[in-house]
């Protein structure tokens, strides 16, 4: 190599603009913070939200719909990244403002670092979003993962919390380990790291399999811990139950949209070609996660466990959608598969949104309304977010005229298009068992007594955007169409 | 009136009369929200009336169409249409939910505005489904409609209601869940389509075609309720309040049978023809067994509750006879069925309204407080028990006509319960109202005022009328049910 071809280039930073502005934005917001009196942190939630739209304004204004690789072939930047942060940043807004309430009534979370933590952790996922070589895919999750520790120990007098961290921060250390040395494995079996290079000599065969499918298992074992789906879903439960709500919110929305994109860009844009061996694994992966999720849930009494089992069996209905991309040898299923696995990503986001939410807003004067029996007689207090609520569960268990049924039925079709009628199978009938806990919900808002009569109390601008995350959950359960065709679409130009 | 959305009218006039009806809020508008709701019910009724007037009586195509893409990317048509089998169901939907209104006029007395918007709503989904010709809408109109009967079971029901409304809700909701896997099947293989015109007419292989055929036969038999899957429904009834009851009898049951006649006969009509010997040895069990069950009964509500799964064994004895009279026979035996069993949940609900019991034991002589009440409630068990000259007989009667033709011992057993119905009504009713007055709760009675006496004779008028002249309602049947079983009688497997 002359020296002339060693000249240092200057990578193209348009594409990645609104990470850099991201990360100006964070760094700012976290000095800045510090100059800020606790009566005026206001300054500091409306510089985040600020921060959030810029980034948003940028993402679009950016997005040229084409595929274009930056920074050595280190970052992508399609169609997929764009449509899942704009949602990503809609979701960390509206997560900010239900939180905002709890927070201020904790004097030890009432500081700024919620909020800069917050917009590490939603940089950490559009890195992972935007991640085409193994170390980013890496850096963008740690950056997610080490943001999301502190978060759960935030409410540092709080044993539960803390003992949440632990947990989390452990097993979390233990998976990303487990991901480090698979992908340590993929660059031994290909000799690169590069996502879209692993394809490239996969397809051309100049590969080592044993090394490949060695590797292959603890990367699959990393991503299902990161999914939370069994048998790598111990710490969901406990850090769910265990973690500040307003910090459960937000670990139970915006990381699966990173998620997503993270199984997407290992699995399908760089190993494709060894599809069959990694959607063995997954298939079981997501049958046990319906399984335990589904029956374990029912014997829950306090609603954010419940929610964290009925996550467990989410991600593994989500995952069916991945695991029908392929069938035999034949990718023409491919797009239908994932773009409904995007699609149910994108809608369980919501609903959760709107369900956590609604613990927040039962949650006043310092204490948490996380306990079923918390939501008793809701139907007297308050009609509306009773009905709200109602529409959230309804959705979760897949009725229709609810988005979450035509999350159920894009990915149902997914499946039985791949011929995989018994999973189909297996997938209802696990649905019908989680119908059970989430009918039992709607018993307790509308059938039971109230045991506390107070009429809620919340900041208007939270019952707007609950009521408004309940109308779109509806919604879209009349009108599916344009959300399915985005995510079809923004597939289509990023596959 | 050819350019109006007729069917659309019919199923979101009542839905957005609920939601506006729920707008009212709390029970200090009460008076508001129920004359609201009357308001809404009746219109809801009246634009089902063209329906029947503009009905076109010689073809057997579907009319009143109404295609528009609904969610392109799976092909999902918002596709209505009604023939002779389902247009019936419509108006009946319709009529009952304006008797469901007036009958809570005064019982339902604590959240009334979400009790009257349910019914409403409820009854814009039940239209939809007998009005959809595409699979996917018809699903979500068929599972939609669970949620608001189970509000409706486990706010305003008695007891042991929550009981009740999980086992109902569920039960159905596990047979509705294969069916969908039938639909997405269904869906692949026709290549993409939706249409359930489309699969009538789509070939289909024998071991596909039983597959198919029971994932239906289950999904349709627990909401029929058939025998041995019928044990949510005498719960549900006995816990339901009377609103409740009479949809649940009057129309949910018949989604059951109508889903036979638009699935299971034409997609799969080969191994329809293959398995109707279960089908008809279910249905006997259902008459002959469940009609003991229903005689031992000591509570009025278990006892109709049971009497209805007897009067479904009916029905779908008819469909799988294959014969003109018999599938119109049910069909009428259906229709009936909603007067009746509607009338008979509203009677015993004017009584419990007075006694707050529903066990026979506890009355007695009632002819002496309530003579009037017991003049209708005489005229409901005769046409409960079949009685000649009300609507009850006629579908018997060409049910067992139909099986006489088919085979002499099915007939036999079927009109067995001729016996069995009439003693089961007569000997409840003998008790509850003849004798000397039993006990002071019923010697303090009062007979039925103006509101119920309207709800009484709106019953009547489709009871009586319908055995008196079934004409106007078998008329429209004939070139649909004609059609249906010649295409039933072709073979689909290639």
């Amino acid at each position: 190599m002359t020296l002339a071809e060693m000249q240092f280039q200057v990578p193209d930073l348009r594409l990645a603009s609104a990470e850099i502005f991201m990360l100006l934005m964070a760094c700012l917001i976290l000095v800045g913070d510090l100059l800020v009196k606790d009566e005026k942190r206001t300054l500091t939630f409306v510089a985040t939200q600020l921060t959030l739209i810029g980034a948003a304004v940028i993402t679009f204004a950016s997005s040229s719909g084409e595929t274009a690789y930056t920074f050595s072939n280190m970052y992508v930047g399609d169609l997929m990244a764009d449509l899942l942060k704009l949602l990503l940043y809609l979701t960390v807004i509206v997560i900010l403002f239900y939180s905002r309430g709890y927070i201020l009534e904790r004097p030890q979370m009432a500081r700024g670092e919620y909020y800069s933590l917050a917009l590490f952790a939603t940089l950490g996922m559009m890195v992972m979003i935007s991640a085409s070589h193994l170390v980013t895919v890496y850096i963008g999750l740690e950056l997610l993962s080490l943001s999301l520790y502190a978060m759960v120990a935030m409410n540092r007098d709080s044993v539960p919390a803390t003992e949440a961290a632990m947990k989390y921060f452990v097993l979390g250390a233990l998976a990303s380990g487990l991901l480090l040395y698979g992908m340590s494995m993929i660059y031994g079996a290909t000799g690169t790291l590069e996502i879209p290079a692993i394809a490239e000599r996969l397809y051309m065969g100049q590969f080592d399999k044993g090394i490949l499918v060695f590797g292959l298992v603890f990367l699959v074992s990393g991503l299902a811990f990161k999914l939370g789906v069994v048998p790598f879903h111990m710490w969901i439960p406990d850090v769910y139950h265990g973690a500040p709500t307003a910090v459960t919110l937000f670990i139970a929305t915006a990381p699966k949209l990173a998620a997503f994109a993270m199984v997407m860009r290992l699995l399908v844009n760089g190993l494709i070609v060894v599809s069959q061996d990694w959607q063995a694994m997954l298939i079981i992966l997501s049958v046990l996660s319906m399984a335990i999720g589904n029956i374990a849930a029912i014997a829950q009494t306090n609603l954010k466990r419940m929610l964290a089992y009925s996550a467990i069996s989410h991600m593994g209905f989500m995952l069916l959608g991945i695991v029908t991309g392929v069938v035999g040898g034949d990718a023409r299923f491919a797009l239908n598969a994932y773009s409904s696995a995007m699609f149910y990503v994108i809608t369980y986001v919501l609903t959760s949104a709107g369900t956590f939410g609604m613990i927040l807003l039962l949650a006043r004067g310092g204490l948490e309304s996380d306990e079923l029996d918390d939501f008793k007689g809701l139907n007297r207090r308050s009609p509306w977010f009773a009905a709200v609520m109602m529409m959230m569960m309804f959705s979760m268990a897949g009725i229709p005229f609810f988005v979450g049924f035509f999350a159920k039925f894009s990915v149902l079709q997914a499946v039985v298009a791949a011929g995989h009628l018994w999973l189909a199978i297996v997938a209802v009938a696990f649905s019908l068992i989680g119908c059970f806990y989430y009918l039992r919900v709607v018993k307790i808002m509308y059938f039971d007594p109230p045991t506390n009569t107070s009429p809620i109390e919340a900041p208007l601008d939270m019952k707007i955007l609950m009521s408004a995350n309940g109308l779109a959950v509806a919604l879209l359960g009349i009108f599916p169409q344009v959300l399915m065709s985005l995510c079809a679409f923004s597939l289509l130009r990023s596959l | 009136m050819s350019g109006t959305p007729l069917l659309s009218l019919a199923i979101w006039v009542p839905i957005l009369a609920g939601l506006v009806v729920l707008a009212t809020g709390s029970d200090r508008n009460a008076p508001l929200a129920r004359a609201l709701s009357l308001i809404g019910a009746v219109a809801g009724l009246l634009v089902t009336i063209p329906l029947y007037t503009g009905f076109d009586l010689h073809t057997p195509a579907m009319q009143f169409v109404e295609l528009k893409p609904w969610i392109p990317r799976f092909n999902v048509n918002y596709h209505l249409g009604v023939d002779g089998i389902s247009m019936l169901f419509v108006i009946l939907n319709s009529f009952i939910t304006v008797t469901v209104i007036l009958a809570g006029w005064q019982v339902i007395d604590s959240k009334v505005a979400q009790y009257n918007a349910g019914f409403l709503i409820m009854s814009g989904l039940l239209n939809g489904i007998f009005s959809a010709l595409d699979g996917v809408l018809f699903y979500v109109f068929f599972e939609a409609s669970l949620i608001p009967l189970y509000l409706i079971i486990g706010i305003w029901g008695g007891p042991n209601r929550v009981y009740a409304a999980f086992k109902f809700f569920l039960f159905t909701l596990f047979g509705s869940l294969l069916f969908l896997i039938a639909l997405l099947y269904l869906f692949i293989s026709s290549g993409g389509s939706f249409s359930i015109l489309d699969w009538h007419r789509m070939p289909i292989g024998m071991t596909a075609q039983t597959w198919l055929f029971l994932a239906f036969l289950v999904a349709f038999a627990v909401k029929v309720p058939m025998w041995p899957v019928h044990t949510w429904l005498p719960d549900a009834h006995v816990e339901a309040p009377t609103g409740g009851s009479i949809v649940l009898a009057a129309i949910a049951l018949k989604l059951g049978a109508y889903g036979f006649l638009r699935f299971s006969l034409p997609i799969a009509p080969d191994a329809s023809h293959e398995l109707a010997g279960l089908v008809i040895a279910l249905s006997l069990i259902a008459i002959i067994y469940i009609g003991f069950v229903a005689l031992v009964q000591e509570d009025m509500k278990k006892l109709v509750a049971y009497s209805s799964i007897a009067h479904m064994g009916f029905v779908t004895l008819g469909f799988f006879i294959f014969s003109p009279l018999g599938v119109e026979g049910a069909l009428v035996q259906m229709i009936s069925h909603g007067f009746v069993s509607g009338a008979m949940f509203f009677s015993i609900g004017v009584m419990y309204d007075r006694a707050h019991s529903r066990l026979i034991a506890d009355y007695g002589g009632v002819v002496n407080t309530m003579p009037k009440f017991a003049a209708f409630f005489m005229l409901f068990a005769m046409a409960n028990a079949g009685l000649p000259a009300t609507s009850g007989f006629v579908g018997e009667f060409m049910v067992i006509l139909a099986a006489v033709e088919h085979n002499f011992w099915v007939a036999f057993a079927a009109a067995s319960t001729m016996i069995v119905g009439a003693a089961y009504t007569l000997w409840m009713y003998k008790r509850v109202v003849f004798g000397s007055v039993a006990n002071h709760h019923v010697a303090e009675l009062s007979d039925i005022n103006g509101r119920e006496f309207l709800v009484f004779v709106l019953f009547a008028i489709g009871a009586l009328g319908m055995g008196l002249y079934p004409q106007p309602f078998t008329e429209v049947m004939h070139s649909s049910v004609d059609e249906l079983l010649r295409h039933v009688a072709l073979s689909k497997i290639q």
